[in-house]
């Protein structure tokens, strides 16, 4: 197996049953697998809501450490469409011109970075670094800040030993809590003093729902970037007639990163609490139960993509959800997929060859499922373009 | 050459003309208010949802089942919904009109 390969671990339950069953501190969850299922239970914010208490939609649940509701991701709609309305302008900013040309100098100087060393471990000396600077542009913060995330590490709000560790999650909190202080103490073109100032229905946001909105940009962007990042390029060390073909037909770029993001998915999934009594997979789902949306295997599903488990670069009709469907789709989508785009397009101008010399699977464990979303360590060898 | 007119949820009318393509790199590329194409035209954010006029209906065609899939969880969607990504543009395409559904 190349060690690129992300299997699907979800096919057998998802056709035999269309659902899997995990356990999760005492209140489990039922994992919705099919596309089509995982669509209509994301549309379907009535029966299965996102503004449950806080933290619970998570899995695993982080109910018992956090307070904070999270913006616009645990709220329903209509309150939703509000924040949605008011965050979305922001969020859409990638497509300016003057956002991608800082994005590529921020890939340069991480491409430089590689080349230079020769030698480098992706995941915290590529990986973490591009996508600590790079949401210094979705903030529009100095980049000196990312210094400060990049020393977190990777898993700040994940410990090795507990999946949901309170201390910290804790770092994080108070950081933002401090940024906001300064923010409100001389207030600038920022992400927290822009939210500082913004009225939803004209009511100013508090303090607290601008936190939330704060600790959602952080989490939401982190560890998914990361992963989507360092899978990049181990694809690519392994498949370098792929980023030939890219550099000779670049339009093709845009539709690459889609597939490579269905093909990671690098959230696998994501909760909702049930508020009535219902049926999920033609089985009993009781009120107050929680399910779960997995992006992971409805991008699997073989009765929607013909060769589900390959990478087809230029796959033309690509229905995927790893970016989440209906209401709650990914704010951070358009930051991703630009980011991508421009890492694909700078990795197939100016790398001639990748090697991976090393490396270790970040493996999650779901109850009966065991999922390959990444890498723990990956240490590649770069090499430059010839000529 | 195909004349395309675009009708934006404010109002606007816009008129555009290719001969290849398809409708949303056309409505992207005239700035048409309501479609954003999110995923570049691979059918899987709905950012490019267009109600054909019903008497254009035909000439464009049905949605196929994967589209429909998509359009059928659309808040917005009606009989005469397609996404604009799926649409290929051809000289049959001559003189319809989209009203932009976001
Ligand atoms: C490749 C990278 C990413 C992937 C695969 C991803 C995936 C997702 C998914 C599947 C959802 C839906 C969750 C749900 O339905 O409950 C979501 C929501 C969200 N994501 Fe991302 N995400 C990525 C990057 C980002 C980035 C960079 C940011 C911001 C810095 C971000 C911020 C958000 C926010 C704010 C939401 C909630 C939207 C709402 O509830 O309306 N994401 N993301
Ligand atoms: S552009 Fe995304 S579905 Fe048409």
């Amino acid at each position: 197996m190349k060690k690129s390969e992300l299997p699907d671990p979800f096919s057998d339950a998802r056709k035999t049953k269309g659902c899997g069953q995990m356990h999760d501190q005492g209140d489990d969850v039922t994992m919705v697998l099919g596309l089509k299922d995982v669509r209509k239970c994301a549309h379907n914010w009535k029966t299965f809501q996102s503004g449950a208490k806080p933290g619970r939609i998570v899995v695993p649940n982080e109910e018992y450490i956090r307070e904070t509701r999270q913006i616009p991701f645990e709220v329903d709609p209509p309150a939703h469409g509000d924040y949605r309305a008011l965050v979305e302008p922001w969020f859409k900013r990638p497509l300016e011109v003057a956002y991608q040309e800082k994005l590529q100098q921020l890939v340069g100087q991480s491409i430089d970075e590689a080349l230079s060393a020769g030698e480098l471990e992706v995941v915290s000396d590529f990986a973490l670094k591009l996508q600590s600077r790079a949401l210094t542009v979705l903030l529009n913060i100095p980049l000196e800040e990312s210094e400060t995330w990049i020393k977190w590490g990777t898993h700040v709000f994940r410990s090795e030993d507990s999946p949901v560790d309170g201390d910290k999650a804790k770092i994080l909190y108070d950081y933002i809590d401090a940024q906001i202080d300064q923010a409100l103490a001389s207030p600038g073109e920022d992400l927290y003093s822009v939210l500082l100032s913004s009225e939803v229905n004209g009511q100013k946001l508090t303090r607290e729902e601008v936190k939330g909105v704060m600790i959602l940009t952080f989490a939401g962007g982190r560890d998914t970037v990361i992963n989507a990042v360092t899978n990049t390029i181990a694809y690519f060390a392994e498949h370098p007639q792929s980023l030939d073909r890219l550099r000779q037909e670049p339009e093709l770029i845009t539709r690459s990163v889609e597939e490579l993001i269905r093909y990671f998915s690098p959230l696998t999934h994501m909760g909702r609490v049930v508020t009535e009594d219902t049926q999920v997979c033609e089985h009993a789902q009781k009120v107050d139960s929680r399910i779960s949306l997995v992006w992971a295997s409805a991008n699997r599903d073989e009765r929607i993509f013909e060769k589900p488990n390959e990478v087809v670069l230029d796959r033309k009709v690509n229905p995927h959800v790893a970016f989440g469907f209906s209401h709650h789709n990914c704010l951070g989508a358009t930051h991703a997929r630009t980011l991508l785009k421009i890492l694909i397009k700078t990795l197939s101008e100016r790398i001639g060859k990748m090697e991976i010399t090393d490396h270790q699977d970040n493996i999650e464990e779901w109850g009966e499922f065991k999922r390959k979303v990444g890498f723990d360590s990956l240490k590649v060898k770069f090499e430059e373009t010839k000529g | 050459m195909a004349k395309i007119t675009f009708i934006t949820q404010t109002g606007t009318q816009i008129t555009a003309e290719a001969s290849s393509g398809n409708i949303m790199e056309l409505a992207k590329e005239n700035n048409v208010e309501g479609i954003d194409g999110d995923c570049g035209g691979v059918c899987s954010c709905a950012t490019c949802h267009v109600h054909v006029a019903p008497e254009h209906f035909d000439k464009v065609g049905k949605a196929s089942e994967i589209e429909e899939d998509m359009l059928e969880l659309d808040d917005n969607a009606n009989e005469y919904s397609r996404l604009g990504c799926q649409i290929e543009i051809s000289e049959d395409l001559n003189g319809i009109v989209l009203q932009v559904a976001n």
